[in-house]
C-alpha cells in the first residue's frame, strides 16, 4: 500500500521467554541497565521519593506558620527546612523528573532505539542521585569539628555571605555545594544526550520539521540546560575555593562582592525557570491535540516561540535583584526583557486555546489538568509580568506575593501538567491505565487545595509578609490567611497520596492498555506497551508530523498536504 | 483527491544525520565556555579591586613560549587527524606524540610561573582578589589541559598498539574539537591576564 507508512514490521512479535527470575536479579537488570526507558523510570521514581520528602519539609513549615508565635518548630529548624525545601525541590525534583520523561519519550517519539550515548545516560542518572544523597547526608555527616547545625541553612539561593566559613560554620554548606554541583554534571550530562539524540538519531523522513513538539521543546531546553548549568556549577567551585582554599570571591571583607554571587546564581537560576516550564509545555502539546482532536494550531510559531524565549531567558535574570539597587539604566533594560519575553510566551498560550477551538474536547484527567494549567499558568504569568515593574517589585521583593507567584508557575504550571503526563504516558509505560475515578478526585482535591494555598498567599504577601520568616506576631491580620494557606497545603497532600495510590494500584490492578489507547498520532504509540527493550524491531518512517494519523487513514493522510504545500512553494520560486 | 502525479517516497531519500560524537562535543564545548566565561567575568569584575598585594603587572610575566608551544600543538594535532585520515601511522602517531609534548611544555611553563609566584613573590590564592581570580582561572585551564593529555596519551598508547584506525577516525576528531578548544580558551585566558594589565584598564 503506498499510502502507508511501513509500520508493519515494527514490532517483532516473537513472545518474550519469561523465566521466573531473582529479586536480586531484577534489582541487577536496573542497576547495570542503559536502556533510556527504565533510566527515565528511575529519574521518575527518585524524584517521586524526594517530592515526598519536600512535601514533608513544606508541610511541617506549614504547620509552623499556621498560626501567630508558634512554637511547634524553632527558629533554625525552620531555616533549614525551607533551605532543603528549595534546593530539593528544584534540583532533585523538578529537573529529575522532567529530564525523565524527556528520557523516556525522546528516542521513542523520533524512533530511534536507545538515547545517543546510553551509558553517558546511565552515568548521568546514577551521579545526579548521588547528588542529591549527598545533600541529604548532611543530616547525618553535616555537623563538622566546628559544631554548630549540620543541615544547609543559608536558603535555596545561598546569598553571600550568609555561606561564608564565618556563617555557616558546618560542613552543611559544602554538602549543599557539592551536591548541586555534582547533579549538575549529570544535569548537563542528560542535556547534552538529548541533544545529540534529536540531532543524530531520529528515524527516516523525520526531517526537524516533523519532529513532535515535544521533541522540539526537549531540545531547546537540553540546549538551554547545557548553557544555564555551569554557570551555577563555576559559582558552587568559587564557593568551595572561597571555604577551603581561604580565596575571596565571595568576602566583602577583602573587597570581594556578595552581589556577585546573586549575579551568577541568578544567571542560571533564571534560564533554570524556562528549562522547567518547557518540558511542562511540552506536555501540553502533544496532550492537548489528541483530546482535543485537532491538529497542534500554529506548529511554526510554536517552535519559534520556544527558541525565542530559550534566547531572551539568558537576558532576564537580574528581576531578580530590583532592590540590591542597580542602576536605573540596568533596571530598564531588566524590566524591559522581562517583560518581551512575555509576548512568546503569550503565542504558546494562543496557539493552545486555538487548537483546542472548535475542536471535540474530551475531558479526560490528563486534559483536565492541561486546561487547569492554562488557566493557571496564565495568572501565574500576569503577577509575573507585575513583579518585572521595578517600582511594584521594591514594594514586594520578598514578601508572600513573590513566593505565591513563583509556586503559581511551579506547582500551577509545570505540576499540573507533570500530573497531566502520568495519566497520558501511564498506559505507555506500564502497559495499564490508570483510574478515572481517583484521577478525577485527585485533579478537583488539587485544583481545590491549590488555589486555597496559593491563591490567598498572594493576600498576605499584598498585606506585607516577608518570606522565610518562622514565625509572626499576631494583630498583623496575617493569621486568618496563613491558617487558609496551611489548610490547603494539606488538602493538595491528600490529593497527592490519591495520585501515589493511583499509581501504584494502577500498576497492578488498572485496565490493560494496549498499544494506543488515546488514538494518538506519535510514534510512541506504534510500539507495544510497555515497550520492547529495542522500541521498534524495524525503523520506522515517517512522513508527516502525524505518523500515526497516516497509518489509520490512508485514504486521507498528512503527508498529502504537506507534499501538495512544497510542491506549491517549488512552483512558486 | 490530488492529481499531482505521486512519486514521492521516503525510502529513496537520502538521510545522513550528522554524527553523534561531534554534536555532543560541541554540546560540551557550550558547557565549558559558559563555565569559562563566568571565571573570566568574575575577574574582569574584581580587576583593580583588591585591597593590598602586587598589580599583574608588577608580578605576572608573559608566557610567551607556553602560549606558542600550545596554539602549535592546534596544528600538530590537524595534521595527525589528517594523517589518521589518509591511514599514515607514521604522521598519525608521529603527530600526535608532538602534541603531547607541546601540552607537556605548556603545563610545566604553568607549573614553574605558579612556582615562582608562590614561592619569590609569595603570591597565593589567599593573598588577595588577584590571586583568587587568578589561580582559580589558570587552574582550571590547566585542568582541561591536563584531562586532554590523559586522553590524547591513551590515543597513543592505543595507537602505538595498532588498535586505532578508521573506525576510530570520528572518535579521534571529537577529541581533537576539545583540544581546539582548549587551545582557543587559553587565548582567551592570555588576553584577559596578560594584556589586559597594559591596555590601562585596571584603575
Amino acid at each position: 500500500m503506498a499510502d502507508s507508512i511501513p509500520l508493519s514490521g515494527v514490532l517483532d512479535l516473537t513472545p518474550e521467554e519469561k523465566h521466573p527470575r531473582l529479586w536480586l536479579e531484577v534489582m541487577h537488570d536496573w542497576i547495570v541497565t542503559t536502556d533510556h526507558k527504565k533510566i527515565g523510570l528511575m529519574y521518575i521514581a527518585a524524584s517521586l521519593m524526594f517530592m515526598a520528602i519536600g512535601g514533608i519539609e513544606v508541610l511541617l513549615m506549614r504547620i509552623q506558620l499556621a498560626r501567630p508565635e508558634s512554637t511547634f518548630l524553632s527558629p533554625e529548624q525552620y531555616n533549614q527546612l525551607f533551605t532543603l525545601h528549595g534546593t530539593t525541590m528544584i534540583f532533585f525534583v523538578a529537573m529529575p523528573i522532567l529530564f525523565g520523561f524527556g528520557n523516556y519519550m525522546v528516542p521513542l517519539m523520533i524512533g530511534a532505539r536507545d538515547m545517543a550515548f546510553p551509558r553517558l545516560n546511565a552515568f548521568s542518572f546514577w551521579i545526579f542521585l548521588f547528588g542529591a544523597l549527598l545533600l541529604y547526608y548532611s543530616i547525618l555527616g553535616g555537623k563538622g569539628v566546628f559544631g554548630g547545625s549540620g543541615i544547609p541553612d543559608q536558603g535555596w539561593f545561598a546569598y553571600a555571605p550568609l555561606t561564608s566559613v564565618a556563617f555557616s560554620k558546618s560542613h552543611a554548606a559544602d554538602y549543599w555545594a557539592l551536591g548541586i554541583l555534582i547533579s549538575g554534571i549529570g544535569t548537563i550530562g542528560t542535556a547534552l544526550n538529548i541533544v545529540a539524540t534529536t540531532v543524530c538519531m531520529r528515524c527516516k523522513g523525520m526531517k526537524l520539521n516533523r519532529m513532535p513538539l515535544f521533541v522540539w521543546l526537549m531540545l531547546v531546553t537540553s540546549a538551554m540546560a547545557v548553557a544555564a548549568i555551569p554557570p551555577l556549577s563555576a559559582a558552587q567551585i568559587m564557593l568551595l575555593i572561597d571555604r577551603f582554599l581561604g580565596g575571596h570571591f565571595f568576602d566583602t571583607q577583602a573587597g570581594g562582592s556578595a552581589v556577585l554571587w546573586a549575579h551568577f546564581f541568578w544567571i542560571f537560576g533564571h534560564p533554570e525557570v524556562y528549562i522547567l516550564i518547557m518540558p511542562a509545555f511540552a506536555f501540553m502539546n502533544e496532550i492537548i491535540p489528541v483530546f482535543s482532536r485537532k491538529a497542534i494550531f500554529g506548529y511554526p510559531a510554536m517552535v519559534a516561540a520556544s527558541v525565542g524565549i530559550a534566547f531572551i531567558s539568558f537576558t532576564v535574570w537580574a528581576h531578580h535583584m530590583f532592590t540590591v539597587g542597580m542602576s536605573a539604566a540596568a533596571n530598564t533594560a531588566f524590566v524591559l526583557s522581562s517583560m518581551i519575553i512575555a509576548i512568546p510566551t503569550g503565542i504558546k498560550i494562543f496557539n493552545w486555546l486555538a487548537t483546542m477551538w472548535g475542536g471535540k474536547i474530551h475531558f479526560t484527567v490528563p486534559m483536565l489538568f492541561c486546561t487547569a494549567f492554562l488557566f493557571q499558568f496564565t495568572l501565574a504569568g500576569l503577577t509575573g509580568i507585575m513583579l518585572a515593574v521595578a517600582p511594584f517589585n521594591w514594594q514586594l521583593h520578598n514578601s508572600y506575593f513573590v513566593i505565591a507567584h513563583f509556586h503559581y508557575v511551579i506547582i500551577g504550571g509545570i505540576l499540573f501538567a507533570l500530573f497531566g503526563a502520568f495519566y497520558y504516558w501511564f498506559p505507555k509505560m506500564t502497559g495499564r491505565m490508570m483510574s478515572e475515578t481517583l484521577g478525577k478526585w485527585h485533579f478537583w482535591l488539587f485544583v481545590l487545595g491549590f488555589h486555597m494555598t496559593f491563591d490567598f498567599m498572594h493576600i498576605v504577601g499584598l498585606l506585607g509578609m516577608p518570606r522565610e520568616i518562622y514565625t509572626y506576631q499576631p494583630g498583623h491580620h496575617w493569621a486568618v490567611w496563613n491558617m487558609i494557606v496551611t489548610i490547603g497545603a494539606f488538602v493538595q497532600a491528600v490529593a497527592v497520596i490519591i495520585f501515589l495510590v493511583n499509581l501504584v494500584r494502577s500498576h497492578f490492578k488498572g485496565d490493560l492498555a494496549g498499544n494506543d489507547p488515546w488514538d494518538a498520532w506519535t510514534l510512541e504509540w506504534a510500539t507495544t506497551s510497555p515497550p520492547p527493550s529495542y522500541n521498534f524491531a524495524e525503523e520506522p518512517v515517517v512522513r508527516s508530523r502525524r505518523p500515526l494519523w497516516d497509518l489509520k487513514h490512508p485514504e486521507d493522510p498528512d503527508w498529502k498536504y504537506e507534499f501538495e504545500t512544497e510542491n506549491r512553494l517549488a512552483e512558486q520560486k | 483527491m490530488t492529481t499531482i502525479p505521486f512519486t514521492f517516497d521516503v525510502k529513496d531519500d537520502p538521510w545522513e544525520l550528522p554524527y553523534r560524537g561531534s554534536v555532543g562535543m560541541w554540546c560540551l564545548i557550550v558547557a565549558e565556555s559558559s563555565m569559562f566565561l563566568i571565571f573570566v567575568v568574575a575577574y574582569i569584575f574584581y580587576m583593580g579591586k583588591s585591597l593590598s598585594g602586587p598589580t599583574p603587572r608588577e608580578i605576572l610575566s608573559i608566557p610567551y613560549f607556553g602560549t606558542v608551544c600550545l596554539l602549535s600543538s592546534s596544528i600538530t594535532i590537524h595534521l595527525s587527524v589528517n594523517g589518521l585520515k589518509k591511514k599514515s601511522q607514521l604522521s598519525f602517531i608521529g603527530w600526535l606524540a608532538g602534541t603531547i609534548l607541546l601540552g607537556i611544555i605548556f603545563l610545566l611553563g604553568t607549573a614553574k610561573e605558579w612556582v615562582d609566584l608562590i614561592y619569590k613573590h609569595h603570591f597565593t590564592i589567599h593573598t588577595s582578589l588577584f590571586g583568587t581570580t587568578f589561580y582559580s582561572l589558570v587552574g582550571l585551564h590547566a585542568t582541561h589541559v591536563l584531562i586532554g593529555l590523559l586522553m590524547l596519551s591513551v590515543v597513543l598508547v592505543l595507537g602505538l598498539f595498532g588498535l586505532v584506525g578508521e573506525d576510530q577516525f570520528h572518535h579521534f576528531h571529537s577529541l581533537s574539537m576539545y583540544w581546539h578548544f582548549v587551545d582557543a580558551v587559553w587565548i582567551a585566558v592570555f588576553f584577559t591576564f596578560y594584556i589586559t594589565p597594559y591596555l590601562g584598564l585596571a584603575a
